[in-house]
């Protein structure tokens, strides 16, 4: 089968990027040293194709009524133009069809962005929904043809003034833009840039929507301006330390959402009713998700190891080797019961090695949380 | 282009082999092997006395990105390993060829003749 690629695969290429199979996309996973990257953001400015993720706009009248009964979260949260919303799409059983952010363009206009490899079956859901509630409303994914948008990830403490050197006019729109906002900017160099004060590495910095047309030259300015290119390699060990989950390992449709750590983001509580609601209901949180440190020599945290606490058994659904604590680290689903500052112990190999319970998220703004 | 000795041999699952004058043969990843792997954070070295057929999984390598089995060439028993790249993992990024694993006695040493010489180990990883 042919790889996909994004409008970046060349600019990638005259990196020397290492390119990889990433579910079905070509994609850089790193351009040489991913924990050079992974330094990078944490202390000064990197950047992300993001591009094989996928934008879906969704317009007509009451948009935001559609979303109140697709997703979990509650998007009357969101009640100033340019905020945006993280949350789960649940099917029936409450099983997660895809995680995704949601931006609140104005009532008639919401612009979603949802994981690379479930887009498919996240506009093909929502076209269902669509139908079957009769909300006439227009679903446009952005990703592929004449209208696609690609996107691109600068991240870091620098990354704001870095994106205002190479995009003068996102300085004014932007300045004062709290996190988890979104502003569309005309007129740019680059055509119309959507500029949204989200990521996914626990540092600060923007994620930038552009016409994939112009994604290279985006992308080959803001290198030149000194922001490095940054691999999928580093963009994992970077969003498991910052405790994000990452959709098809640590949650998908068999997982229920209360015991993978997203139970901040479940409206369980106001009268709205949304797909999966019910069955979340009735089945109730049954494990917790927790934040592991091996404590002792003899490999690396790894997704699928077995967890051994006291009340029972759990899983590793991340690990990893932390760049920034040096340190083995992973995100966990442990039985309920399980006390941040336990001691458990991981299925190595042939060894059990101890490790400690601790709260996520393990790093924040290039500060180490949990240690 | 990978660095790929003239004077080692290789088997496809990436090892390098060395055959001392005391007639043990040294084992290590090859430089394409550590570059592959990426930032190297862990090795688990076998012990001294262990016994392995070819083929056994003898150590282990882990970088950032995934745990790797390192397989043991020939048939024979582990005679000394390497604590200095146990101490120090990123050594093998630095110079996969200076930082062994570990030796080994071999069963039978006409087992060296099955492996890869170096031409035939650069063809099995430029495709």
């Amino acid at each position: 089968m042919t790889l996909k690629s994004t409008p970046l695969n060349n600019a990638h290429r005259a990196l020397g990027a290492r390119m990889v199979d990433f579910g079905g996309w070509d994609m850089p996973v790193n351009y040489g040293s991913q924990i050079e990257e992974h330094h990078a953001v944490r202390t000064d400015v990197g950047m992300f194709d993001v591009a094989h993720m996928c934008v879906v706009d969704i317009k007509g009248s009451d948009v935001r009524g559609f979303l109140r009964r697709l997703l979990a979260n509650n998007v009357d949260k969101l009640k100033v133009s340019g905020k945006a919303l993280y949350s789960c799409m649940l099917n029936p059983e409450g099983g997660v069809i895809d995680d995704l952010i949601v931006y609140f363009i104005n009532e008639d206009w919401f612009r979603l962005v949802v994981n690379a490899g479930t887009a498919e079956k996240d506009v093909a859901w929502m076209n269902a929904q669509n139908e079957a509630w009769g909300t006439k409303l227009t679903i446009t994914q952005r990703r592929d043809g004449d209208n696609a948008m690609a996107l691109i990830a600068v991240q870091g403490p620098n990354a704001r003034a870095k994106v205002w050197e190479v995009i003068a006019q996102a300085k004014e729109a932007t300045a004062e833009m709290k996190p988890f906002n979104v502003a569309l900017v005309p007129g740019t160099a680059f055509g119309e840039a959507m500029i949204a004060r989200t990521g996914y590495t626990g540092e600060d910095g923007f994620e930038i929507g552009v016409a994939a047309t112009q994604a290279e030259a985006l992308w080959n300015a803001l290198a030149a301006a000194g922001v490095k290119p940054a691999g999928l390699g580093a963009r994992d060990t970077l969003r498991l330390e910052a405790g994000m989950n990452l959709y098809g390992q640590d949650m998908d449709e068999s997982v229920n959402p209360l015991d993978a750590g997203l139970a901040w983001t479940i409206d369980l509580i106001s009268e709205r009713d949304f797909i999966g609601k019910a069955a979340l209901q009735a089945k109730g949180q049954n494990a917790q998700f927790v934040g592991l440190i091996l404590r002792e020599k003899g490999g690396v945290l790894r997704a699928h190891q077995k967890v051994i606490a006291a009340s029972g058994e759990g899983e590793i659904t991340s690990g990893t080797f932390s760049p920034t604590m040096q340190q083995a680290i992973a995100l966990a689903r442990v039985p309920t019961g399980v006390q941040v500052g336990d001691t458990v112990h991981v299925e190595i190999r042939d060894k059990k090695l101890a490790a400690t319970v601790v709260k996520l998220p393990f790093v924040r703004n290039g500060k180490i949380l949990a240690a | 282009m990978s660095n790929i000795p003239a004077e080692l041999k290789y088997t496809e699952s990436h090892e390098w082999v060395r055959l001392e004058s005391d007639g043990t043969v040294t084992v290590g990843i090859t430089e394409f092997a550590q570059d592959a792997l990426g930032d190297i954070v862990f090795v688990e070295l076998p012990k001294v006395g262990t016994t392995f057929t070819a083929g056994d999984d003898a150590a282990v390598v882990e970088s950032v990105k995934a745990a790797s089995d390192i397989y043991s060439p020939l048939s024979g028993e582990i005679t000394e390993v390497n604590e200095a790249v146990a101490g120090a993992p990123e050594s093998i990024n630095a110079n996969a060829y200076d930082a062994w694993l570990f030796k080994l006695k071999p069963a039978d040493v006409s087992q060296l003749d099955g492996l890869l010489d170096a031409a035939a180990y650069g063809k099995s990883t430029a495709a």
